[in-house]
């Protein structure tokens, strides 16, 4: 039996642009160019190589997202996923990640899964919380933060580097895994993947198709509300002194002046 | 009046800081009862009661230390089925948001993580953020259900009032879901004697620019003379000089303690989204154009081996 693969990805703004909010208070995402989302990058990473090591297995990649979203799944194509499932529908604009993971699950179970596959935490939002809230949609064990994972035997099983401890992690499949940054460096798509992915399939949805109410999704549709965005006021520039040999004592000058010493 | 839960994070009944956080901001919102799972209850109460904890609910049981993460949801459930509170509060950590999140599916409510701040509001608590990297400062509320909030550490000062914190026991009962993921083993990690990365006052963090792992303790040294905790850049983590724990940034640790230190760390966005918030930062950079320049309150353009180790020894002599 082949394994079925669900990695996960978002279309996020990038992280190293100027980035803004709308007038509407979500992310503004006509301000900054968009990609695959850096940490759903080892997400992809890990499907592969559990991939790889399976007899027969079979790598979807699934974004919920705007028509641009596409560029992800491209990505992640021509990473060497196999196919893609792209949810794109109008009433999506500003789903929290209640909606957002109901989307998920649906499209999910509409595609049939053995194992999805995360990344830990989306650049933009940073809540870091979706996988966790899959898994308890979807019924089967959540095994996140994971910066070692395998499967074998109709199991996975993985190292999670908590706070207080590192741990040592067991589940039986199908089960939703999150992958951290540190799960190992995401390879490049080689010329002829990105020539492959072109060929690939892409499969688009709708709210419809999912059976899902569109009066549950978009801004109308989250718990949770945005009343105020500021920007930070930039901090003030503040003295840069070059070190002629007294550098040091200088900087413990100014932290003393500062009542740090 | 209305009763907010807090969820304690605790080693074996030992309080951690940002839960006393979280008693002093949920005294804000309502009367703080405080759910303690697994073991040390009796050394953990009356440490709550002081800061404020009315009632504490107490359970244990080995499903919490076996399994990950979900026999707390059905507890954090259960708790919540008792008291009906009018806001649920948990610390930001990894753990505690994956539970608040889950807990936040069961009961039809919204989630707000990573709040830095909570007042009362007419519409029930607003919490404050900080985004993209620390740009942007938002003001949010939860619009359904009842309000789950996690909450950074260092968000506020610990502040003591004294309560009954008469301990309660919660009879829990585990879902299907509670035992799906087994803990085959947990390796405790070992203390440095330092202060914790994310609840220190002062953070001296070391970059690329430290240039291997048998050079840190020329940032060791700054830290101890400070009673500072030990951060370290991306660059430094894969380069294997320094362990991950100890990582400040977008995939690491925020911090945002009064005095920040960078030696050796270009401020890469991804950096800074993890210490933008620091009240002073200072920084030593040999390259006067590294974009933490842009950032600092004072830095030294230069060499951090002989900046360092000779801010070290007057930091020494100073506190004498
Ligand atoms: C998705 C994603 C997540 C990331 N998450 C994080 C994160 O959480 N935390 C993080 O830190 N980074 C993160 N990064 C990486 C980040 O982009 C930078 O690559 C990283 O912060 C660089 O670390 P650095 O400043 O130590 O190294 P560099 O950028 O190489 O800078 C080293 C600096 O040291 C200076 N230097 C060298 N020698 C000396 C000397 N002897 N004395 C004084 N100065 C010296 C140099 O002038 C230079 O400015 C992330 C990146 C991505 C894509
Ligand atoms: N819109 C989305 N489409 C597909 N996957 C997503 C989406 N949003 C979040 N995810 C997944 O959930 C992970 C954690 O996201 P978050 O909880 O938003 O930080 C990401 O790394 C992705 O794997």
């Amino acid at each position: 039996m082949s394994l079925r693969i669900v990695v996960c990805v978002k279309y996020v703004p990038d992280a190293t642009g100027d980035r803004h909010f709308a007038e509407d208070l979500t992310t503004d995402r006509d301000a900054v160019d968009g990609l695959l989302s850096e940490l759903d990058e080892y997400a992809v990473e890990q499907a592969l190589q559990i991939s790889d090591e399976a007899d027969d297995a079979e790598v979807t990649v699934l974004t919920v997202g705007p028509e641009d979203a596409r560029d992800a799944l491209r990505k992640a194509l021509s990473m060497g996923a196999d196919k893609a499932v792209h949810v794109d529908d109008e009433d999506l604009h500003g789903t929290d990640v209640f909606g957002t993971s109901k989307v998920l699950a649906a499209a999910i179970e509409k595609t049939g899964y053995d194992l999805v596959v995360c990344g830990m935490a989306s650049t933009d939002g940073v809540m870091g919380v979706l996988p966790a809230v899959l898994a308890e949609r979807l019924g089967v064990p959540q095994v996140t933060l994971l910066s070692e994972v395998s499967v074998a035997d109709g199991k996975v099983t993985g190292r999670r580097d908590g706070d207080a401890a590192t741990e040592n992690l067991e589940a039986a499949l199908p089960a939703v895994v999150s992958v951290t940054d540190q799960s190992g460096e995401a390879r490049y798509p080689s010329f002829k993947g990105i020539m492959a992915a072109k060929k690939k399939p892409v499969e688009e949805l709708d709210l419809d198709d999912l059976d899902l109410d569109g009066d549950d999704f978009g801004l109308e549709g989250s718990w949770t509300a945005v009343d105020e965005a500021n920007a930070r006021p930039p901090r003030t520039a503040g003295t840069v002194v070059k070190d002629e040999g007294e550098g040091g004592k200088q900087l413990a000058e100014y932290l003393a002046g500062q009542k740090f010493l | 009046m209305a009763e907010v839960l807090v969820y304690v994070d605790h080693v074996d009944g030992s309080v951690r800081k940002p839960t006393l956080e979280l008693l002093t901001l949920a005294r804000r919102l309502g009367e703080p009862v405080a759910v303690h799972l697994g073991a040390g209850v009796e050394t953990a109460a009356p440490v709550l009661a002081e800061y404020g904890a009315v009632k504490v609910l107490a359970a244990d049981a080995p499903e919490f230390n076996d399994y990950l993460v979900v026999p707390k949801v059905d507890a954090l459930k259960a708790a919540f089925d008792a008291v009906s509170p009018s806001a649920v509060l948990l610390p930001s950590s990894a753990e505690g948001k994956e539970i608040g999140a889950r807990l936040a599916v069961r009961i039809d409510s919204g989630l707000i993580t990573d709040a830095i701040d909570l007042e009362a509001g007419d519409e029930g608590p607003v919490a404050t953020q900080s985004v993209f990297a620390a740009a942007f400062t938002t003001k949010s509320r939860v619009t359904n259900g009842t309000p789950v909030i996690t909450v950074k550490p260092n968000s506020t000062a610990p502040e003591a009032a004294s309560a009954a914190g008469s301990v309660e026991q919660l009879s829990v009962s585990f879902g299907e879901l509670a035992t799906g993921t087994r803990v085959t083993s947990r390796t405790p990690r070992e203390s440095t004697g330092r202060p914790e990365l994310t609840e220190a006052a002062i953070v001296v963090s070391g970059g690329r620019g430290v240039n291997g792992a048998e050079n840190f303790h020329v940032i060791e040294s700054l830290a101890d003379s400070l009673g500072a905790a030990v951060g370290a850049s991306r660059a430094a983590v894969d380069a294997g000089w320094y362990p991950h724990t100890s990582q400040v940034g977008q995939t690491g640790k925020t911090v945002s303690p009064q005095l920040y230190v960078a030696a050796g760390i270009s401020g890469a966005i991804q950096h800074r989204a993890g210490m933008q918030t620091s009240k002073t930062i200072v920084a030593i950079n040999k390259d006067s154009e590294a974009p933490i320049f842009d950032l600092v309150d004072y830095g030294v353009v230069g060499d951090l081996f002989e900046v360092v180790p000779q801010l070290t020894e007057e930091v020494k002599t100073r506190k004498g």
